[in-house]
């Protein structure tokens, strides 16, 4: 019946139902039992520390990765129904690293998703221009730079250019930010916030700094040893959760706040 | 042209056109035909670890048979193969020559590629490969847009790796009938024009590096996407195999081939025959340096029309008999064979014989008081002997051996032409010689009589083929040859092919040759 789901304020687009994840018959187990629901226009941070299943948790969601067990679905369907390339197509995906193609050019870089999906030569040059300003870069200089020509931001910038590329509403993003120095990280984190805003957005990113997650995401989730054992906002979280791990990983912001302003005040 | 060339230069320019004609051929087309076989199988390879176990290991073996071994056995094979289709379907293919070249060129061509291939594309990093499947690229999308041209260098460098193999080795596909550089080689070493020998690896080089720096220009455009770079390699390869159809499309088109084996003699008798034929009206090529056991199975396969064979080598390798007669009774019962099991006309005896010979140096044999093969038994433990790459493995030697117990200390196998100045110099101490060399007498050597006769006649006989059995022009254009060549003419004539220089060429040898023999005739009658 359509009234079961009437408690939810906003339709899930992302949805994890009970979802496992095993390697090797079951030997090893990456995700256990994770269930966890993605709000349209939502930015969900996942954190926690190497190992825990992160990265396989935002393979589950554009079928990168099988799920052992449980049911993972976009925009309510399950996505074992839909083909995985039409659906990769649809999800942007920011790479752990970079992961632009060294051999293409930034413009070709950009163009790839919608060049997929078949635009025409002239709407991919315009939407190619499009993305490069989108991302502040002077598209005249970039569009034929290689990605060894480009600095480590620049190269993340054009990363989530060719995410957004064929205009997908779902934004997936694996520690997209974690190799850059911090006043580039800085300046992208939030030219990313702000692009999620105006174009309305889903995001899922995966983050080990506790900084970023706070300042950027509506929605924190907490893994641990492949198991979600929290999920709310950063104040929520802050003022409610007993587990010891989760209070002190969320306290560490707070933590090096209060340190650094020791120090700056002894001075 | 106002400077003087060296005879044997000129000559060798005049030949070029034609030999690397045929070379550019059978090595390009062997080096497509292995890119089209060895791409998609590394490709095939690339996601099942056992098949690419197999494949390398395969084209690692193929690797070690020898470039001439290789070439070799695809004669025969293509030989039966052909023999069955005809059975089987009515039609029979040309096993000699550019066949079996390019099949054994294009398997040896193999394993640098497939390797390269499986090199280049199993080194991409995985995360590359993984952002193409997150974009949302297909399996194939992903390996043609992004691992192929990332794996292009090392591929690149597999595939000019085996250009340089393929036209190296495709030299040796002139014994197998395939006219190529390895033309100059095999002539030059027989005649001992070592002009021609140096021409022709010099060719071959220049071909190969012109060919790898194409494919490199070809390279360097594609990864820096500079087209005019591109269309460079590209035109050049073109411009190469363009070049290549030149000789073939103004090529006369003979009617007829004559074959000759790998030594001088046969090169001055097959030009001799070829003359004979063009002098008659019937156009007529040469397929030199062909194998001695290629040149029989290509003749009674029509492949080629006409050459001169030895009774002795009929009687032993294709018959199969050990035992000896005189040398009338095997030549009937060679031509009585010959007609019955292949079909092949015996025209008659040239008139000479050239069979194998034990022979030492005058003066060595003298000291040690050595005239026969008997009287060599004795001192044979403490000497070394020397033949030509066959004899050894003859069925003569075996019965050589059985009728004086001869037990050398060492077998040595050379090149012919090498055997008789390591002769001279003590290097061995016997040789089996052939009673037509003119080199002998040059090395004053004695043969060694055979008093048991173990050693059958080899009475020089011209062979037609079967399909000419009754072409009564080319046997009256041969006919006048036979019994016009006593074994003093055919030893001048050998002698005067010894190290190259002016008129040494097989052609003006031949042509001279004629001239004794009419000379002599006219004489005579």
């Amino acid at each position: 019946m359509a009234g079961d789901r009437s408690c939810d304020q906003t339709p899930a687009i992302i949805a994890l139902e009970s979802v496992a994840k095993t390697y090797d018959d079951g030997q090893c187990t990456v995700l256990e039992n994770v269930t966890l629901s993605v709000p349209a226009r939502q930015f969900l941070a996942i954190v926690g520390p190497s190992g825990s299943g992160k990265t396989t948790l935002l393979r589950l969601i554009n079928r990168l990765t099988e799920p052992s067990s449980g049911t993972v679905r976009v925009d309510g369907k399950d996505v074992r129904d839909v083909d995985p390339i039409a659906l990769r197509r649809q999800i942007g995906y920011v790479f752990q690293g970079v992961g632009l193609f060294p051999h293409m050019t930034v413009a070709e870089n950009i163009a790839i998703t919608p060049r997929l999906l078949g635009y025409d030569r002239q709407r991919l040059a315009a939407r190619v221009d499009e993305l490069i300003e989108l991302v502040r870069l002077d598209r005249a200089s970039y569009r034929d730079r290689f990605p060894h020509q480009l600095s480590g931001g620049e190269r993340q910038r054009i990363g989530v250019a060719r995410a957004i590329a064929a205009n997908p509403h779902i934004v997936l993003m694996d520690e997209p930010f974690g190799a850059l120095d911090p006043l580039t990280r800085e300046g992208l984190s939030d030219d990313y916030r702000r692009l999620h805003d105006t174009l309305g957005l889903t995001t899922v990113m995966i983050t080990h700094d506790m900084v970023e997650a706070v300042l950027l995401a509506d929605r924190i989730a907490v893994l641990r040893d492949g198991r979600l054992v929290a999920q709310g906002t950063p104040p929520s979280l802050l003022a409610e959760e007993n587990d010891p791990f989760v209070k002190t990983l969320m306290q560490t912001p707070q933590r090096y706040a209060e340190r650094l302003s020791a120090l700056m005040a002894g001075r | 042209m106002s400077f003087q060339l060296d005879d044997r230069i000129e000559e060798a320019f005049a030949r070029l056109p034609d030999y690397l004609g045929g070379h550019i051929l059978v090595s390009m087309t062997a080096l497509a035909l292995g890119l089209l076989i060895s791409v998609p199988l590394a490709l095939l390879a690339m996601r099942r670890p056992a098949l690419r176990q197999v494949l390398l290991g395969l084209a690692s073996v193929v690797q070690t048979i020898p470039g001439l071994a290789l070439l070799a056995l695809f004669y025969p094979l293509l030989l039966a193969i052909s023999a069955l289709t005809e059975q089987v379907f009515g039609f029979a293919f040309s096993a000699l020559g550019f066949l079996p070249s390019v099949l054994a060129l294009a398997l040896y061509s193999m394993l640098p590629v497939l390797r390269n291939t499986i090199t280049g594309l199993s080194g991409i990093d995985p995360a590359i490969t993984e952002a193409a499947s997150g974009v949302g690229m297909t399996r194939r999308q992903s390996l043609v847009e992004v691992e192929l041209p990332l794996a292009l260098p090392v591929i690149m460098a597999g595939i000019r790796t085996s250009a340089v193999w393929v036209i190296g080795t495709a030299t040796l596909s002139t014994p197998i009938g395939q006219t190529s550089l390895g033309n100059y080689i095999f002539a030059g070493l027989q005649t001992q024009n070592w002009v021609f020998v140096l021409f022709g690896c010099v060719a071959a080089a220049v071909l190969a590096l012109t060919v790898d720096q194409l494919l490199s220009q070809m390279e360097i455009g594609v990864s820096t996407r500079r087209r005019s770079r591109i269309v460079l390699g590209a035109a050049g390869l073109v411009l190469i195999g363009a070049g290549a159809l030149v000789p073939a499309l103004q090529a006369r088109a003979a009617t007829y081939t004559v074959g000759a084996k790998t030594f001088s003699e046969q090169y001055i008798l097959a030009a001799l025959l070829q003359q004979r034929l063009d002098a008659n009206g019937l156009r007529a090529d040469r397929r030199d340096g062909l194998g001695s056991s290629v040149i029989f199975n290509a003749l009674a396969a029509n492949e080629i029309d006409a050459y001169v064979d030895y009774s002795g080598t009929i009687w032993a390798n294709q018959m199969n008999r050990t035992d000896v007669k005189s040398p009338a009774e095997v030549l009937r019962e060679v031509t009585k064979w010959l007609r019955e099991q292949h079909g092949v006309t015996v025209l008659g005896g040239l008139g000479f014989e050239n069979a194998y010979a034990l022979a030492m140096p005058r003066e060595r044999a003298q000291a040690l008081g050595i005239r026969t093969i008997a009287d060599l038994a004795r001192h044979a433990g403490t000497m070394s002997i020397a033949g030509d790459y066959e004899f050894f493995s003859r069925p003569e030697w075996k019965a050589l051996q059985a009728a004086y117990r001869l037990d050398f200390s060492n077998e040595r196998q050379m090149q012919a032409e090498f055997m008789y100045p390591a002769a001279a110099a003590g290097d061995v101490d016997v040789i089996a010689a052939f009673t037509s060399d003119g080199r002998l007498a040059q090395y004053d050597m004695v043969t060694l009589e055979d008093p048991e006769q173990a050693l059958p006649p080899y009475d020089a006989i011209v062979l037609v083929a079967p399909q000419q059995a009754n072409n009564k022009a080319l046997l009256d254009a041969l006919r006048p040859l036979i019994g016009a060549i006593n074994v003093q003419l055919m030893r001048d004539a050998n002698r005067r092919t010894i190290g190259g220089g002016e008129d040494a060429s097989p052609e003006s040898v031949a042509r001279w040759l004629w001239k004794e023999i009419v000379r002599r005739k006219r004489a005579g009658s």
